[in-house]
């Protein structure tokens, strides 16, 4: 069963009091302060007092337990199920690490239960040796704070050689594509990870300085006319953004998108995929961006 | 009356809400009389607790609306699976859960239900001023419980049962598997509670195009998951969008269809009672309930399969006799020298049918497909170059055009002002 008191946040939190009271702790800031690190906003208010009132008889008024053992609970079979399914996956081998003994166990599903349908096919080469040699030369960069080196060739067609150092690794679903979040580097700060080459550690003396190229935001304010579905489809497709919706009446919206100013492109065709139901409002540059493409259309076709 | 706690026994009850404040968020306190306001106002409460800064509210002349605001390329962790860390439990459950563990600490101690209870009264509770009394049936139902989740296991020697613990399980080494694949892997929630475990550790990931909302979906996902896992058939409610009432179905399932573009999921089943397959909106199942394992669904999927090769997103045509209604779609596109990524985009981004190169400048998409209008929204993608289309469903392709004539007079355009 996935909802179960076994996962929630109150008894992960009980077992980090306990085991600081194991440790020794006994002063209520220190607990209250496990409270807020491991549980929602306003459980400061129940889980302590919950505790020293004794209605949970797991600590005396004094902040001392009869437990001997700091909690632990082994996995749930509902757990065990979920790694299991995750062995199979192709793209664990990413990571290079041996698996828990799960062989009695029967995966929660299998590749064959689910398809991503509309996934693009250009994914990246997850099982290729090389490919899987620069994801863990990457991510162990990240880990350890440190520069990596490697070769590429640019949208021009010429090799470049690039110092850097990465931050992280960004997977996009739809593309089925690692980038690699750099920073120390002045011409880009995103590279797809698939077009790398020759990628090593940089021991070096020559450090990289500058931090990740800070992320800038534009905001698009769009009209739904609410026919087909449409709110309903705008919604959900654009539901990963920081968005702000109003209902105008009980046909139209009005909806307030911010995104990245890179992706200008990819939510001019996005804003277009939905046809006469959504029109563009502000800012102007991006009312102009959807009518060249109009205008362009209108006089090539379709016939 | 009842008091607020910020625990909720049943899931169902903030499901509707967690996906009307994300997805929509324009509703306000007076769209939800529907329900009774103190049920609003507690559940909107619950789910500010749970999601701190991620709540945002905007007044307008209807009211306060409260919504979800999140850009999900800036998170490392979905935090909508905090509401699956929220379920409720009684003072005794807490009470004995902690301390059944703390007794059985070690896989090698094994206790019968008497001794449990013995070392509960004794050594743990009389302490207390005013001591929890447990039973040995309340002890032994908790004890099934956990054997159910597989936490513990019971052991029969001569006429006794003994309880203990199960081995636990070494994580050391997936502390970044269990990251990236708590956000991308189906039913991420069950690891992000395995992460909840591990000592925390900054993760080194995240995520672009991350579609979070199924995360409120994960309970009938992991039930949909075990039923097909045993072959079996299920019934579930399946509170349609054209319909006020929830309905029974008695389904086979076959395959969730998850779409990387929107982040829907559908359950694609078969419905016995009428030799037909449809594809249901996850969102709208519930209460999943497992019935007898199916001989045919080995047949079903590999059914699944072949139609597949035919499906642009989830709709199939086919009648209860098994015939199939196709159509055929194409469309060209022209393309400049310097344009070759039209072409990787047409390439990468079909799921099914052919590009082909008509000459240097024009290239032809076409397929076969159950459901036409399925395509349309991606072949608006294509608008600046789009130069013929053809569709056997003519309805469909007249509304294409229909379509695009409206979108040049919503910005102005006219055909006098291109000439």
């Amino acid at each position: 069963m996935t909802f179960s008191e076994l996962y929630s946040a109150y008894y992960n939190t009980v077992a980090a009091i306990l085991s600081g009271i194991l440790d020794g702790e006994h002063s209520e800031k220190a607990l209250q302060k496990i409270v807020m690190e491991h549980a929602f906003g306003e459980s400061v208010l129940t889980i302590l007092p919950a505790l020293k009132s004794e209605k949970w008889q797991l600590v005396h008024s004094d902040m001392t337990t009869k437990l001997e053992h700091k909690p632990t609970i082994p996995l749930t079979t509902l757990q065990k199920q979920w790694l299991k399914a995750i062995s199979l996956d192709p793209r664990v081998k990413l990571f290079g690490v041996d698996f828990p003994d799960l062989e009695d166990v029967q995966p929660l599903f299998t590749s064959a239960d689910y398809y991503v349908y509309d996934q693009y096919n250009d994914g990246d080469p997850f099982e290729d040796g090389q490919y899987i040699r620069n994801f863990r030369i990457v991510l162990e960069a990240i880990r350890k704070g440190t520069q990596i080196k490697f070769e590429m060739i640019n949208r021009k067609g010429n090799m470049m050689f690039v110092r850097c150092r990465p931050l992280r690794l960004e997977y996009s679903e739809k593309d089925d594509k690692f980038r690699v979040v750099t920073a120390g580097w002045r011409a880009v700060s995103t590279v797809n990870l698939a077009k790398i080459r020759s990628c090593a550690h940089d021991i070096g003396y020559r450090r990289v300085s500058g931090r990740e190229k800070p992320v800038e935001y534009d905001t698009i304010t769009v009209q739904i006319r609410d026919e087909r579905n449409a709110m309903e489809r705008f919604m959900l497709h654009f539901a990963h953004f920081e968005k702000q919706a109003e209902k105008l009446d009980r046909k139209h919206y009005l909806v307030k998108i911010k995104y990245a100013h890179d992706d200008e492109s990819e939510m001019v065709i996005r804003i277009l995929s939905f046809g006469p139901m959504i029109k563009v409002l502000e800012p102007e540059p991006f009312r102009r961006l959807v009518i060249e493409k109009l205008k362009k259309q209108l006089s090539c076709g379709p016939k | 009356m009842s008091s607020y706690n910020e625990l909720i026994k049943n899931f169902e009850k903030i499901r509707a809400y967690m996906r009307d404040f994300y997805v929509y968020g324009f509703k306000s306190r007076d769209d939800y009389q529907k329900k009774s306001a103190r049920s609003y106002d507690d559940e909107r409460r619950r789910l500010e607790s749970w999601l701190g800064e991620h709540m945002s509210f905007v007044r307008t002349p209807e009211g306060k609306n409260v919504f979800i605001s999140i850009d999900s390329r800036t998170i490392r962790h979905n935090p909508l699976y905090n509401a699956w860390k929220a379920k409720s439990f009684t003072d005794g459950d807490i009470t004995l859960h902690f301390i059944l563990f703390d007794i059985l600490h070690d896989p090698a101690v094994k206790q019968t239900v008497a001794e449990l209870l013995q070392q509960i009264d004794t050594k743990y509770l009389a302490g207390f001023e005013t001591p929890m009394m447990f039973d040995e049936s309340t002890i032994r139902k908790k004890l099934k419980e956990y054997c159910q989740a597989g936490i513990i296991v019971a052991e029969k020697e001569g006429r006794k049962v003994y309880y203990h613990r199960t081995e636990n399980t070494d994580l050391s080494n997936l502390n970044d598997v269990l990251h990236y694949f708590s956000e991308v892997a189906p039913c991420g929630v069950i690891g992000s509670f395995i992460l909840d475990k591990t000592e925390s550790d900054t993760d080194a990931f995240t995520f672009k195009h991350h579609y979070i909302t199924g995360a409120i979906d994960s309970g009938v996902l992991a039930a949909l998951f075990g039923a097909m896992g045993e072959k079996r058939a299920v019934t579930i409610t399946n509170m349609s969008r054209k319909k006020d009432m929830p309905k029974r179905i008695r389904v086979v399932p076959l395959r969730v269809l998850i779409s990387a573009q929107n982040g829907r999921q559908h359950l694609f089943a078969y419905l016995p009672d009428y030799n037909s397959f449809t594809a249901y909106r996850i969102d709208y199942l519930s209460d999943v309930k497992m019935e007898d394992p199916t001989p045919r669904f080995d047949e079903l999927r590999a059914e699944l399969d072949r139609m597949q090769s035919k499906m642009w997103g989830v709709s199939v045509k086919r009648n209860k006799w098994g015939n199939e209604h196709l159509e055929h779609v194409e469309f060209t596109v022209k393309v400049e020298d310097d344009e070759m990524y039209i072409v990787r985009r047409l390439k990468r981004e079909k799921r099914i049918g052919t590009v082909e190169k008509l000459d240097a400048h024009t290239y032809r998409f076409s397929a076969d497909v159950y459901d036409t209008s399925e395509l349309i929204p991606w072949i608006r993608t294509f608008i600046c170059r789009i130069d013929t289309i053809h569709f056997s469903d003519r309805t469909i392709e007249g509304q294409f055009k229909k379509d695009l004539e409206a979108m040049y007079g919503m910005y102005g355009i006219s055909r006098e002002v291109d000439q």
